[in-house]
């Protein structure tokens, strides 16, 4: 797994903390049941606030993606393939939306619109 | 002890001086975190100190720490105490500094201090007056640090360090506080800093507190507004009386000022709002405030 924290981005810390670690557990680098940095060493190592990762914990086990044994510490949990697929659903949805908008500025019909889609697909 | 949750609480304080009082404050630092306590020159904040510390006595009010009452002899055997002015001795050494003050401290742990003397690259003996501000502040950071303290208390203690030595001094007191039984209650001007270590704030404004909480619950209750004049005045009074600081930028026929998030709603998309850092807090509550 790989944190880093930017200064410059706008973003508020917690929130850059708790995306990149969405982001390891969905794409698998980091696998069910693997250990987390205990939240207060990880504040350390990226000198960040205890709030901060406190915060950006709080969350991802709010939604799902990691579990607190008291006492013991935090681990990635079991995602289950639903969660992954809502997740990058919307993250389909918003760029889909981004898309049309800038289609629209262009003055794109919906059938070049299409037909850019399945241009995209094939490239990949 | 392991369960207390405020590691200072502190209770309608108030202290009159001819020319300044300390208006009946209260406050609470959560017991496991970096609190920082800013303000304004003159608004209190090594009073606040001193007053917690014992170093000055309160007219009235109720001061504990850790659990303890701070008139307990026992409550100050926690805390380890840094203040701007240097109370080391110009002619001391590292070495004599350990000799005069051990006595003094039930836990003195003389590895501990020579661990950290080596770490802040010190020499044992060189004299404090031939040392550098950083060094000084380093030394006295590891006699603070060397004698189990479970609360450190630090009038401006990154003041009139380079960056890279501020940037040392965070580190200790990360350090310091990871293992969650121990906190850091430290004054400061330099905002910057506590945007990257405070867990909490204390805000301190002529002699009285305008807000104790989370930092980030501090920042995300504020916004900057920014706008054209023009906008301004075409307001209507019930929003414009709630802009905090309001500037007008002569020539440039803008304004600027800070406004609650809550009270953003229904504002004309000519005026923008972004967020705010603690020093845009500081700035404008006080600009308010004269």
């Amino acid at each position: 797994m790989r944190i880093i924290i930017s200064h410059q981005s706008g973003v508020p810390f917690y929130e850059q903390v708790k995306e990149q670690i969405k982001a390891s557990v969905l794409s698998g680098e980091v696998p069910q049941g693997e250990p987390l940095p205990s939240i207060r060493q990880l504040a350390r190592d990226l000198k960040v606030s205890v709030i901060t990762t406190t915060r950006a914990y709080n969350d991802l086990e709010i939604e799902g993606f990691i579990q607190t044994i008291p006492g013991k510490g935090c681990y990635v949990k079991k995602v289950d393939e639903s969660l992954i697929k809502e997740q990058y659903t919307a993250e389909v949805k918003t760029a889909l939306a981004a898309a049309v908008r800038h289609g629209k500025l262009a003055g794109l019909t919906t059938q070049e619109l299409h037909k850019l889609l399945s241009e995209a697909e094939e490239d990949i | 002890m392991n369960n207390v949750n405020n590691a200072i609480e502190v209770k309608n304080l108030t202290k009159n001086y001819k020319t300044f009082s300390l208006d009946g404050i209260s406050f609470n630092v959560p017991h496991g975190y970096v609190c920082g306590f800013i303000g304004e020159n003159g608004a209190g904040k090594t009073t606040t100190l001193k007053l917690v510390t014992g170093m000055v006595l309160r007219d009235s009010g109720e001061i504990n720490i850790l659990g303890k009452s701070a008139d307990e002899p026992s409550a100050k055997k926690d805390l380890g105490i840094l203040f701007e002015q240097s109370h080391l001795y110009e002619n001391w050494t590292a070495i004599n500094i350990e000799k005069a003050l051990r006595p003094f401290y039930e836990n003195w742990d003389s590895t501990a201090y020579h661990g950290y003397l080596e770490k802040f690259s010190l020499l044992q003996r060189q004299k404090v007056k031939k040392m550098s501000r950083g060094m000084k502040i380093k030394l006295a950071m590891a006699v603070t640090l060397s004698h189990d303290a479970k609360l450190l208390l630090l009038d401006e203690p990154t003041a009139g360090l380079d960056p890279a030595a501020r940037d040392e001094m965070l580190d200790i007191m990360r350090g310091y506080i990871a293992d969650g039984d121990r906190s850091v209650f430290f004054s400061t001007h330099i905002t910057s800093d506590l945007e990257k270590i405070a867990d909490y704030i204390v805000y301190i404004s002529g002699g009285k507190i305008l807000f104790s909480g989370l930092k980030d619950e501090l920042i995300e209750k504020y916004c900057l507004v920014k706008g054209g004049v023009k906008e301004l005045n075409e307001l209507p009074e019930s929003k414009r009386k709630n802009i905090i600081g309001l500037r007008d930028s002569g020539t440039a026929g803008g304004f600027e000022g800070m406004m609650e998030v809550m009270n953003t709603g229904g504002l004309p998309p000519g005026i923008i709002t972004e967020t705010v850092s603690l020093e845009d807090v500081m700035i404008h509550s006080e600009r308010s405030r004269k």
